[in-house]
């Protein structure tokens, strides 16, 4: 298990490097005229140059300018935007909306995933899992970008029974639509992954033991089959975390709600390089930590998987 | 897709088969009794021809707009109404087929190449070859799909003047032949140990003919099921890529560019933005049912 997380470590260390370092050089490398892009239309002059250039060390090797970048991203310094706000501060205002809208997306898809996974798993070929597994699969094909406008359209616009902009300090209810969509992108896969789990444990050994010990049926799939069947589920969220970054991108813009995919939205719309990078390499870098906790977090929760 | 050999049985117990069939035979012979396979083809079909031969399907000009006509409801060939530049949105949903599907192709045959040429490398040679290989897999999933395509786009459309359909080409390509790559280098893997390799090579067959002759056949039906997904998830991403204005640039007809203009306007008219949303929901599906068919056809387990 050591030798384990020794070598997911190193692996993640290089992913990391890697990761930042195509970000990174995509963003800032061979740009024609950084000076000149950052001051947009005006003239510059030549002390204006000097100064900037040592600023911001353009004259010194690629390599080294991505360990200035390097150093600044892990001790908390993401650099400024050219609005001028600082970044840190940008994602000191954006990070807990998402956090929330996340949350609530994880838990309203979770819910739905294991409560029908678990049925459709128990009931298999019946009129229920046949429909879930229609419904999971067009739930699957909608690409996000066909399901937020649509949903905002119909259930915030016409129906009105949600508000179809959430804005800043968004109550828990204005986040509701804005969360069952996000919920969406994962909870296809997540109901599908419960469902076989479910089927498959329900013919496992121990299961016929429990049954030929008198334990009530309830018991014996809530407590024994269920948790057996939720660990493939939760190495699911290390993909999901991918999923709803994606997601919140479009659904932050779409719902106008302030937070992480919101501002990478306008950043991108603005032309806004700096702030782009800033964000990116955040998502990347909570997405690979993310990664290596739910890859360890399995084999804690597996004890039959052993880690050589 | 070949086999003249059993054509006039339809749903009789076990046709006689003159010769023994090979995987793609029985695969097609599964595919043709499947209705998801039938569905999922007969609308693919129908989007490969809206993109090909636009002017079949509408006789009006996608880009001939006139203010006048601004939220205008439907009349004569425009069964979906206006726009709010007075451009008719049947047309331009028509005509946006073109652009998601194009990019889909090109982008999912560039990874299709990408992730072929990888996979067999790693999984053929193996030792370091696989491991440096593998590492650059990693560090590639390691980036989420998105974001990267959102920086790559945005370097790669910089400086270009056009349409920016090249640009998005090679971000999709560029990012997405991990899942081919992995799973070529596994079938090449658990390929490259069978006896039937071990006796090719006995007999004197080069790495070449090794390759193209025995390996390679094993890893052509995974290979294409990944494909038809990756084909999905690229029309997909095409689309929100132009939703957040870094896909296609200017003045290029898509689904994506029309969700996003009309979606600020939608308490003025719904239309321009549920039939782009429709075609384009549709077409994904199409396609991943059909990568669904394909897959449960040339499954052996499932059998």
């Amino acid at each position: 298990m050591f030798r384990y997380i020794l070598r997911r470590l190193l692996q993640m260390v290089l992913t990391f490097f890697g990761a930042t370092f195509i970000v990174y050089a995509l963003m800032f490398a061979n740009q024609d005229d950084p000076v000149q892009a950052l001051a947009g239309d005006r003239p510059i002059t030549d002390s204006q140059r000097q100064i900037l250039t040592e600023r911001y060390h353009l004259d010194e090797p690629f390599l080294q300018q991505y360990r200035y970048y390097m150093e600044g991203l892990l001790t908390g310094d993401f650099g400024t935007s050219l609005t001028g706000r600082r970044i840190s501060d940008m994602m000191a205002d954006a990070w807990p909306v998402t956090i929330k809208l996340a949350l609530l997306a994880i838990v309203i898809a979770a819910t739905v995933a294991i409560t029908a996974g678990v049925v459709s798993g128990i009931r298999r070929a019946g009129t229920f899992d046949n429909v879930t597994l229609v419904l999971t699969l067009v739930i699957l094909c909608l690409p996000i970008v066909v399901l937020a406008p649509l949903a905002r359209l119909v259930f915030g616009v016409q129906l009105g029974w949600f508000p179809p902009t959430a804005g800043r300090d968004a109550s828990w209810w204005a986040l509701l639509l804005p969360a069952i969509v996000l919920g969406s992108l994962v909870v296809a896969t997540q109901l599908r992954v419960t469902r076989s789990a479910v089927a498959e444990n329900l013919r496992a050994d121990y299961v016929r033991t429990a049954r030929a010990k008198g334990l009530s049926g309830r018991r014996v799939i809530g407590v024994h089959v269920l948790r057996n069947s939720l660990i493939p589920v939760v190495t699911l969220v290390g993909v999901d975390i991918g999923n709803l970054m994606s997601g919140a991108i479009v659904t932050e813009g779409v719902f106008n709600i302030p937070g992480v995919g919101f501002n990478l939205f306008r950043g991108i719309t603005t032309e806004d390089g700096p702030l782009v990078v800033g964000f990116v390499s955040i998502l990347v870098i909570v997405f690979l930590v993310v990664n290596l906790v739910v890859d360890l977090l399995y084999a804690a929760l597996d004890p039959r998987i052993r880690y050589a | 897709m070949r086999d003249p050999g059993v054509v006039t049985g339809v749903a009789g117990p076990a046709p006689a088969a003159d010769r023994p069939r090979g995987l793609a035979g029985d695969a097609w012979r599964d595919l043709r009794r499947s209705r998801t396979f039938w569905i999922a083809a007969v609308l693919v079909a129908l989007f490969l021809v809206m993109a090909a031969f636009p002017a079949l399907f509408t006789p009006a000009d996608p880009r001939a707009c006139t203010l006048d006509r601004q939220y205008d409801g439907p009349s004569g060939t425009a069964f979906f109404g206006y726009d709010f530049q007075g451009c008719d949105t049947y047309a331009r949903t028509v005509y946006g087929a073109r652009n998601s599907i194009t990019v889909g192709i090109l982008a999912t045959l560039i990874a299709g190449v990408i992730g072929l040429v990888v996979g067999l490398a790693a999984g053929y040679l193996g030792g370091w070859a696989d491991a440096v290989l593998s590492r650059v897999v990693d560090v590639v999933l390691g980036i989420p799909f998105l974001l990267g395509a959102i920086v790559l786009a945005r370097r790669l459309s910089q400086n270009a003047s056009d349409d920016g359909v090249l640009a998005v080409v090679l971000t999709l390509g560029l990012l997405g032949w991990t899942t081919a790559a992995r799973v070529v280098r596994s079938s090449v893997i658990s390929a490259k140990n069978q006896d039937y390799v071990a006796a090719a090579r006995m007999l004197g067959a080069g790495p070449a003919r090794l390759m193209m002759r025995h390996i390679l056949p094993n890893s052509v039906a995974p290979f294409i099921v990944v494909l038809t997904v990756l084909l999905g998830a690229n029309i997909a991403t095409e689309a929100t890529l132009s939703f957040l204005g870094i896909g296609l640039q200017g003045d290029a007809i898509s689904w994506g560019i029309a969700i996003n203009e009309s979606g600020r306007f939608v308490r003025s008219a719904a239309a321009p933005l549920v039939w782009p949303s429709v075609f384009l929901a549709l077409t994904v599906l199409a396609v991943i049912m059909l990568g669904d068919a394909i897959r449960d056809a040339f499954d052996p387990k499932l059998r």
